[in-house]
């Protein structure tokens, strides 16, 4: 298409070229489409569900509702860039705790929640429930999410 | 098409002048809406994130004005000093979508967007604020009554921002209510705000999703100012509260829709204003 | 036999084994369908109708064809096969051609380079339409008082129930009309396919998100007029179904675009296209009068069921079926005269959704055992203990209930669990109805009670032979299982190996993908596959025990029949032989397929009588609520509830099942709803269509009743859809108890509490 322009993003952690991108595309679209970055989930495109929650300036926000061209000069990390490859803690608590169905949720989560200990590292249980009330899960009805969630607080406590 | 990422205000005005068909972008949360259901083609955006002046707020002690920068979000408005400020808008602040949203979403967006069911709109007019605007010309500044004119209509030129938003710090109290039918993440389907102030002895309450802008009850505020002494804020009768939530009620203008009806909505928002009065005055 | 040793978990059943597809879930590298792309890739669109009835005059795709990166642009005419599908009944048309008769049905689709591209062209195809009335009163349908809207006609089924003595009426009689909502499914992984024609363009391959691959396939390969073998489906990594993928959405329409243009094809839907995409929870109205004795013992049933199919049929007949065969709900009735209809309107079509016409029959079954206790002067438990039904009861249909039929426990156990504690003087302002919104203060609320009872129907009905297949090879130690049954997020994937671990005694399972190289296993629906195809997987691996067994007998000179599997060894039952299982089976390999059958089922007759249900399962739940009286506002406090579930497999993928069923039903209760005007949705988007959040979730106590069936081949019955079914109800009666309103009709609104 011909509504192109050249832009680089930084996305955890590397700057990376968007080329041929038209655009009106947003931060999700390219992540998925351009930079074989398909962790994050798109299941709404207005930001009621929370899959496409990426950490930009150290924000947690809906990737799907970020213009990706304007966010030239930001610091983007998406669930891909959590880690080298060993789970986190977050990620260990969600599989042990039977947080995850069909996962399609997951990702947004697990970087909504990582984003919330890391400012929040007590959250009472009402401040976990506001939190992630814009992650929206069909699967589990949010009791094994409360439960991971939960088991990693404990868990850094203790440590 | 083009997408342009101005650092200063005086940038951003000499682009609004000089592209044709700009769009502005501030948080992304209405915008990126409408560009992902195809509802509007993108042209010319400027986006406002790197703009530093309208992401900054400060308060003028000497005047008691707060002026709010149309770029803060919505997040850093629901906890610390802007909370401390002014609290009404810490509490709708907090019924703004999700958490997510709060992270993105500004003041200036919603003023630009203009909608009934705008959550910060009925605590900036319940306050009296005003709204900052400039362009290459000039600036000016608005009441916020005669900013918003209608449903997702307002007075901005096409070549004009909201720069910021200015209200005084009141003495007394202020609050804010929202009806929806999820306990969290929703539009608003009847929201008020309600500004009682000591100082002057007067009340203010807006209203939202009642009408086809943000609506101010000039009347019930006149009846309650001359049946119950607001500097004091003691001894409120139930009567008096239920007859203010009536008159409230009278001067709202809901429709019906697919979020509620007229008359839930009218009786909803008669509700909030008698409960907030309640919890703004000792019984 | 030996004493057994102590070994640490081996994820065997029984056990709360981890999801092997947990850490690429949470890492994101878990492959949904919408994560696959291929070289030379090219993307489709569906054009869909605005109108809920209108003639079709005209198509012009030749503006849409000229656009730069557009390939192709398809319509009726381009359907080489059949130019219908359909679950049940094949009526909707693969194009609209002539006429559309639902607002969202597909007219034309296009593939080109950009999602972008495929937008503006599909801007660019004109289509005049000549708008017609539409017929949208199902009422309409069933007197035949407006012309058929399908060449089928308007009504899609009838089905009368005429059990015992009719002419029997009792001293106590309650009566009520309800009415239940359009629900969706709101599965978060939006339908996507990845469809890779063949290079001869004979055939195609297709990566896909659905709950039951081989009846696409069946589907597909009639509409493209191929053999089914050149038809090849991969399920693609799914997220969530909850019915709305047993039909057919994208399947044929990306095949078209990519035998057409001979590249890959990539679909998915946005949210709103979703919403028009797939099937929702049909909206019924039931009127139901009960007759009992004044020591409320039910003595016959009388009830009127409408049920609103929208267009098209999907599996409309089998949702009414399941309705009028379960208005009685879990208690003991000899009389009863029911009438259902399914009816055809130019309302969105309706079909299959967690728990499948049995929710909308509970809603008003429970709520008239409520009605029934108060005019006989009884506890809302004690009217269903008094009527609740046991093993060997007979339904309305004659069908005896030969499950396990612990209703009275599920009740007792439900009842002995402790209430929330009281509402403390300064609750935290987020845990009030209204939430964030900060409506009410802790003296606006008043907390309700409820109780909602259910009974639902395991596998498919009336003679359907919904039979699953499974292959297990065991190499070297090493068990490797295949089968066609889709993983939608239940669990499948996580049990089938527990199954192989305890019957095999080995550690390591590797799970095949699932696609069509293997026979079918059904559907992902009817809360089957842990009977159906844990059935099959159990018989596979049985088989190969056998050989195994044989083998090792042969090695020993002993009677394979002495052997049996202790933990990790293989035992001589009557001897002292210990061998490991990976010593066993070194060197040597066995593969067996298996195909589980359910037991036949019957027809119903005429009279509505049959033994049309395969096996049955029970849960009670237990509502409490907080209500804001004055603005109509609900916060779901508690659920408590037990379960009947057989045995539980996997306590933890039960737990899930529970929870998450709940949050369902509390949607259709107090918030889920899709809302028509004359044919047209108003409320297509996340925005408008509300889910509940992390702050709308109660706080779930769950008891599982384990009472393993006979029948089952696992002892396990069925688990997923039970807890989204009498929740519903169960909150309605804690907003009656807290309001003293009638709540006829879910979802209950703000204004129907406070107006």
């Amino acid at each position: 298409m011909s509504e192109t322009q050249i832009y680089s993003l930084r996305v955890n952690g590397k700057l990376r070229e968007v080329t041929d991108a038209w655009l009106g595309e947003s931060l999700l679209y390219v992540l998925r489409e351009r930079l074989g970055l398909p962790g994050s989930k798109g299941a709404c495109e207005q930001g009621e569900c929370g899959s496409c929650t990426v950490v930009m300036d150290g924000a947690a926000v809906c990737s799907c509702l970020v213009l990706a061209a304007s966010a030239v000069g930001a610091d983007i990390t998406t669930i891909e860039g959590l880690t080298d490859g060993a789970l986190t803690d977050v990620q260990q608590a969600f599989i042990d705790e039977g947080a995850v169905q069909c996962g399609f949720c997951t990702p947004g989560l697990i970087v909504a929640v990582h984003h919330l200990l890391d400012n929040t590292p007590k959250p009472s249980e009402m401040e976990v429930k506001e939190a992630l009330s814009g992650n929206i899960c069909r699967c589990t009805g949010y009791g094994r999410i409360f439960a991971a969630v939960t088991r990693v607080i404990d868990q850094r406590a203790q440590q | 098409m083009s997408i342009h990422i101005p650092t200063s205000l005086d940038d951003a005005l000499a682009l609004l002048h000089e592209l044709p068909q700009v769009q502005l972008l501030a948080g992304g949360t209405d915008f990126m809406v409408e560009v992902n259901f195809n509802k509007h083609d993108v042209h010319d955006v400027v986006a406002l994130r790197r703009v530093t002046e309208l992401q900054q707020w400060h308060h003028d002690e000497t005047t008691n004005t707060v002026t709010i920068g149309a770029g803060v979000v919505y997040a850093e408005m629901e906890h610390g000093e802007l909370a401390t400020l002014f609290p009404a808008l810490a509490e709708a602040a907090r019924t703004v979508g999700s958490p997510q949203i709060r992270a993105a979403g500004t003041l200036g967006g919603n003023l630009g967007t203009c909608s009934p069911a705008g959550d910060g709109l009925p605590v900036l007019f319940a306050l009296d604020a005003v709204v900052n605007l400039a362009s290459h010309r000039g600036t000016r500044s608005l009441p916020i009554g005669e900013f918003m004119l209608g449903p997702k209509r307002n007075a901005l030129a096409q070549d004009e921002l909201v720069v910021s938003i200015s209200m005084k710090t009141n003495s007394g109290w202020q609050g804010y209510a929202k009806v929806g039918t999820r306990n969290a993440m929703v539009i608003s389907v009847a929201s008020a705000s309600l500004v009682l102030d000591t100082v002057s002895g007067t009340a203010r309450i807006a209203l939202g999703s009642v009408g086809p802008t943000i609506i101010r009850c000039t009347q019930a505020e006149q009846w309650l100012q001359t049946h119950y002494d607001i500097s004091a804020r003691k001894d409120l009768d139930e009567a008096i509260a239920t007859e203010f939530g009536l008159r409230v009620s009278q001067e709202s203008r809901p429709i019906d829709d697919h979020r509620s009806t007229a008359q839930y909505r009218r009786h909803a928002v008669g509700v909030l204003a008698k409960r907030l009065l309640q919890r703004g005055c000792v019984q | 036999m030996s004493t057994s040793v102590v070994r640490t978990r081996r994820d065997t059943l029984g056990t709360s084994a981890l999801r092997p597809d947990g850490g690429a879930k949470v890492q994101g590298s878990f492959a949904f369908s919408s994560d696959v792309w291929a070289d030379n890739m090219l993307w489709g669109a569906t054009l869909r109708s605005p109108h809920p009835y209108a003639r079709i005059i005209s198509i012009d795709t030749s503006e849409a064809i000229k656009i730069a990166g557009v390939e192709t642009v398809l319509t009726a005419e381009d359907v080489p096969g059949k130019l219908t599908y359909g679950l049940i009944d094949s009526d909707q048309p693969v194009f609209a051609s002539g006429v559309v008769r639902y607002m969202g049905e597909p007219v034309a689709a296009v593939a080109a380079d950009h999602p972008e591209t495929c937008r503006r062209a599909l801007a660019a195809i004109r289509v005049e339409y000549e708008v017609l009335e539409p017929h949208v009163n199902p009422e309409d349908s069933i007197s035949g008082s407006v012309p058929p809207i399908h060449p089928n006609g308007n009504l899609l089924r009838h089905q009368r129930i005429v059990c015992g003595d009719t002419s029997v009426t009792g001293p106590v009689m309650v009566e009520c009309e309800y009415e239940i909502g359009m629900q969706d499914q709101a599965f978060l992984g939006l339908e996507a396919a990845l469809a890779i024609p063949d290079s001869d363009g004979g055939g195609l391959e297709m990566i896909v998100a659905t709950q039951w691959l081989h009846e696409d396939r069946k589907q597909i390969a009639l509409c493209l007029g191929l053999p089914e073998e050149n038809i090849r489906l991969t399920l693609g990594g799914v997220g969530g179904a909850f019915g709305a993928r047993e039909d057919i959405s994208l399947q044929v329409h990306a095949s078209l675009l990519a035998l057409r243009t001979g590249r890959p094809i990539k679909m998915q839907y946005s949210r709103e296209e979703s919403f028009f995409g797939h099937v929702h929870r049909h909206p019924a109205k039931i009127w139901v009068r009960h007759h009992a004795s004044n020591d409320g013992m039910i003595l016959k049933i009388e009830a009127r069921m409408v049920f609103d199919g929208g267009a098209y049929a999907s599996t409309s007949a089998a949702v009414l079926i399941n309705a009028v065969t379960h208005i009685q709900g879990p208690y003991r009735c000899a009389n009863a005269i029911v009438d259902g209809f399914a009816a055809r309107t130019n309302n969105p079509p309706c079909g299959a959704m967690r728990g499948f016409g049995v929710v909308q029959a509970c809603f008003a079954h429970e709520s008239q055992m409520d009605k029934l206790a108060q005019a006989c002067g009884l506890s809302p438990v004690e009217i269903r203990l008094r009527n609740a039904m046991r093993t060997g009861d007979r339904l309305i249909t004659g069908q005896p209930v030969e499950s396990v039929a612990p209703v009275e426990r599920c009740i007792r156990e439900t009842d002995a669990i402790a209430l929330p504690p009281q509402m403390t003087s300064s609750p935290h302002e987020l845990s009030l109805p209204g939430g964030s919104g900060r409506t009410a203060d802790r003296s606006h609320i008043v907390r309700g009670i409820g109780w909602g009872v259910s009974i639902k129907n395991l596998m498919y009905s009336e003679t359907f032979d919904d039979y699953a297949t499974a292959r297990c090879r065991l190499d070297n130690g090493v068990v490797t299982l295949k089968f066609a049954t889709s993983e939608v997020g239940q669990g499948f994937v996580t049990l089938a190996p527990q199954i192989a671990r305890s019957v095999l005694g080995v550690d390591t399972v590797i799970v095949d993908p699932m696609d069509t190289t293997i026979g079918s296993a059904g559907s992902t629906s009817a809360s089957r596959q842990t009977w159906m195809s844990g059935g099959a997987v159990d018989g596979a691996c049985r088989l190969v025990r056998e050989r195994l067994f044989e083998h090792v007998a042969q090695q020993h000179n002993l009677d394979p029949l002495q052997l049996e599997i202790d933990d990790t060894d293989i035992i001589d039952t009557r001897g002292t032989l210990r061998i490991s299982v990976s010593k066993a089976s070194a060197g040597v390999a066995f593969e067996e397929t298996f195909e589980h059958h359910h037991r036949p089922t019957e027809d119903l007759d005429e009279n509505g009588q049959g033994n049309c249900h395969v096996a049955f399962a029970f849960v009670a739940h237990r509502a409490v609520v907080d209500v804001d009286t004055e603005l109509g506002l609900v916060k779901v406090v508690q659920i408590a509830t037990a379960q009947d579930v057989g045995r539980a497999l996997n306590p933890l993928s039960v737990l899930g099942q529970i929870e998450g069923g709940i949050a369902q039903g509390l949607g259709l209760a107090v918030m889920e709803e899709i809302l028509m005007v004359n044919g047209i949705v108003k409320n297509p988007s996340f925005t408008d269509y509300l889910l509940p959040t992390a702050l709308d979730a109660p706080d779930v106590v769950a008891i599982l009743i384990e009472e393993p069936d006979p029948q089952a081949p696992l002892g396990a019955k069925g688990v997923g859809e039970p807890p989204c079914i009498s929740v519903t109800p169960a909150i309605a009666a804690a907003i009656r108890d807290a309001t003293g309103r009638a709540i006829t009709r879910v979802p209950v609104r703000p204004s129907d509490i406070c107006l």
